[in-house]
């Protein structure tokens, strides 16, 4: 591997990531009012976008084998009940990934 | 402006761990595939994107084509079109800051702009989207290059602290679904997204996921009026 390919390399994925992250700032943020849809969509969005993020962390679960989803599927459990109990964010994740790590590095 | 700048720390609280880590770790394996700590350095500081980060190592070290890295990139990176339409609003009269807030908008610090913000009044709001996008960004950094320096000495066993991400996740889905009473949207974006895992599986799931969550909601109409 040379020095500049990795460079170059380095670069294009560094434009076409910030590329992707100004591509809506840009075509809709002209003097022009956004369209009523795309207004709509950034209304509704980030709740269908967080339910996203939460398949996309557990994409790599796997039901053949018990230690391929039990671990995510308690800690997930202890995440969401401790936040509904006590509300704090800070300590369901801190707990939920305690719990991960417990499981997964001594029970299974 | 000291109570923003401590609200936006202890909301970053989760972000640290988990970029701390996941940084580490991306430094760890670069170092281990024999890059120097300024390309390290770099890639977090500019491309400041997780997964895709991982991605481009595998991509470099086997000398993938420009255009099979630009590809790459647009698959693994194309959420973040979401992000910036769902900002559009919070972001426009941002200022100056504004180019730095929208390179800024990963996965993470998304989840933590996107949704009700923390007991602050709204003179700070453009503060703490400042301080929160900055912290984050650093920590990312940070992890990085300690990972990158400090690797081999490290023998702390951390497997499953990674978990801290998707934890962050659950809270702020548990968050939003409380703060609202229309529920389709995350139960459409849920649903969409695992029936795509099943049928296309984990590696090109995402992007089907996305149009159709889009398709979806475009043609959901019956609550759209309460939620701006």
């Amino acid at each position: 591997m040379n020095e500049a390919y990795i460079w170059l390399t380095v670069a294009a994925i560094a434009l076409v990531t910030a590329a992707i992250r100004f591509l809506p700032f840009a075509v809709f943020n002209g003097g022009r009012k956004t369209p009523r849809l795309i207004e709509k969509l950034g209304g509704t969005l980030p709740y269908a976008i967080m339910g996203m993020l939460v398949v996309y962390c557990l994409k790599d679960m796997r039901f053949t084998a018990i230690e391929g989803f039990l671990p995510q599927l308690i800690s997930c459990a202890v995440v969401g009940i401790l936040y509904l109990w006590r509300r704090n964010k800070l300590l369901s994740i801190v707990t939920g990934t305690v719990c991960y790590m417990l499981l997964v590095q001594l029970v299974f | 402006m000291k109570r923003t700048l401590k609200t936006a720390f202890l909301a970053t609280l989760p972000v640290m761990t988990g970029y701390l880590v996941l940084g580490f770790g991306f430094g760890i394996i670069m170092r281990s595939e024999g890059f120097g700590i300024p390309i390290t350095f770099v890639m977090s500081l500019a491309i400041y994107a997780g997964s895709m980060q991982y991605v481009a190592v595998g991509l470099m070290t086997g000398g993938a084509s420009l255009i099979t890295t630009v590809l790459t990139t647009l698959m693994v990176n194309a959420r973040h079109l979401f992000y910036g339409i769902s900002m559009l609003d919070r972001y426009r009269d941002t200022g100056k800051a504004k180019p730095y807030l929208i390179f800024g908008l990963t996965d993470e610090t998304y989840s933590l702009v996107c949704g009700e913000l923390p007991d602050i009044d709204t003179v700070h709001t453009r503060a703490y989207y400042i301080l929160v996008t900055l912290f984050d960004h650093f920590y990312w950094v940070l992890g990085s290059v300690l990972g990158a320096v400090l690797g081999t000495l490290v023998s702390f066993n951390s497997e499953g602290i990674d978990f801290a991400l998707t934890a962050l996740f659950v809270t702020v889905f548990l968050d939003q679904w409380l703060n609202t009473k229309k529920h389709a949207p995350a139960i459409i974006g849920t649903i969409t997204s695992t029936a795509c895992l099943l049928i296309f599986g984990s590696d090109s799931f995402l992007i089907p996921s996305m149009l159709v969550i889009a398709l979806i909601l475009s043609l959901y109409r019956s609550e759209d009026k309460s939620n701006e």
